[in-house]
């Protein structure tokens, strides 16, 4: 089952390459962006027979290695859900 | 005093540690392996820069997981010593043993430069060669060096007295202009509750002798020495 984790710096956290690139695109013209966040999105093969098992797995893993609580938030998609 | 250096895949400053302990502070050193259980009976863990595991994912998450952390979280519950500098310092936040995170400079560019730091706690293992308020020369050459924490843990940290060195001028003075990566208040360098673990982004091992710009790094190997339980 296909699980697709995005990671992105937390509300609050310093996050310089998001900065630089919002104000990239404000130097293109594009002057209605902001909020620029960048962060990682992680695809993963789980082997589970439901998507709820699959998504309990999913915490897991961002608990354990994906994220860094204490810059980072998750989410992620289970398929089928 | 025995010390044992951490090598990693893709260590960079295991030698240079392992000269500035043996070879300049004439101290009983050996290199560890990341993949060894066993800790050969060291007083003082070194875990050294460099790029652990690629900073795959985040600068030190992989290296956690090396077979010999275990050990060190256990050595360092037990009241064991461990020094991390630059990427050893990103690994120990990562294994939680020291609080916070390192994530990317504010400039965005990997910076190496010599800076000022400030010594604001000088009654730990690691810098009671030291005097409060002394100013050290130390290189730092790192790009993801700018310590973050969470506001409230920061200001508990400030009282507890764990911040230990801090970003300065030549002055010894905080300032914007002073604080090359961006840390939250200047952090350079923390320890842990108990203050028998440290992490530091500037490199010690890199200012031990007159040739090397600096000797300013002794003061925190000599400090470790002079603490041998």
């Amino acid at each position: 089952m296909q699980v697709r984790v995005f990671v992105t710096p937390r509300k609050g956290i310093l996050d310089p390459q998001g900065r630089a690139v919002e104000s990239s695109l404000q130097s293109l013209g594009f002057k209605n962006v902001s909020g620029v966040k960048v962060g990682k999105y992680i695809l993963l093969e789980v082997e589970a027979r439901t998507a709820s098992e699959a998504r309990d797995e999913a915490k897991k893993m961002c608990e354990a290695l994906l994220a860094n609580p204490v810059i980072e938030d998750y989410r992620f998609e289970v398929d089928g859900e | 005093m025995k010390w044992g250096v951490v090598r990693f895949p893709g260590s960079l400053d295991d030698g240079d540690s392992l000269y500035a302990i043996a070879e300049v502070m004439g101290q009983d050193a050996r290199m560890l392996w990341h993949k060894d259980e066993s800790l050969g009976g060291v007083e003082c863990v070194l875990l050294p820069g460099g790029f652990s595991y690629g900073d795959y994912l985040r600068t030190g998450a992989i290296a956690r997981f090396s077979p010999i952390m275990k050990s060190v979280a256990k050595f360092a519950a037990d009241g064991g010593l461990v020094i991390g500098i630059c990427n050893g310092f990103q690994i120990l936040c990562e294994a939680h043993l020291l609080p916070g995170a390192l994530t990317r400079n504010r400039s965005l560019s990997f910076i190496c430069q010599r800076v000022w730091l400030r010594v604001e706690n000088a009654s730990t293992p690691f810098t009671r060669a030291a005097k409060q308020g002394d100013l050290l020369r130390l290189p730092i050459k790192h790009g993801e060096g700018l310590y973050v924490a969470p506001e409230d843990e920061i200001r508990q940290m400030e009282e507890r007295g764990q911040v230990i060195l801090r970003y300065v001028d030549a002055d010894g003075r905080e300032s914007d202009a002073a604080n090359p990566n961006g840390s939250m208040r200047a952090i350079a360098g923390v320890a842990n509750q108990r203050f028998n673990v440290f992490g530091l982004m500037p490199h010690p091992e890199h200012a031990v002798e007159p040739m090397l710009g600096g000797v300013d790094g002794l003061k925190i190997f000599q400090s470790i020495a002079g603490s041998a339980r």
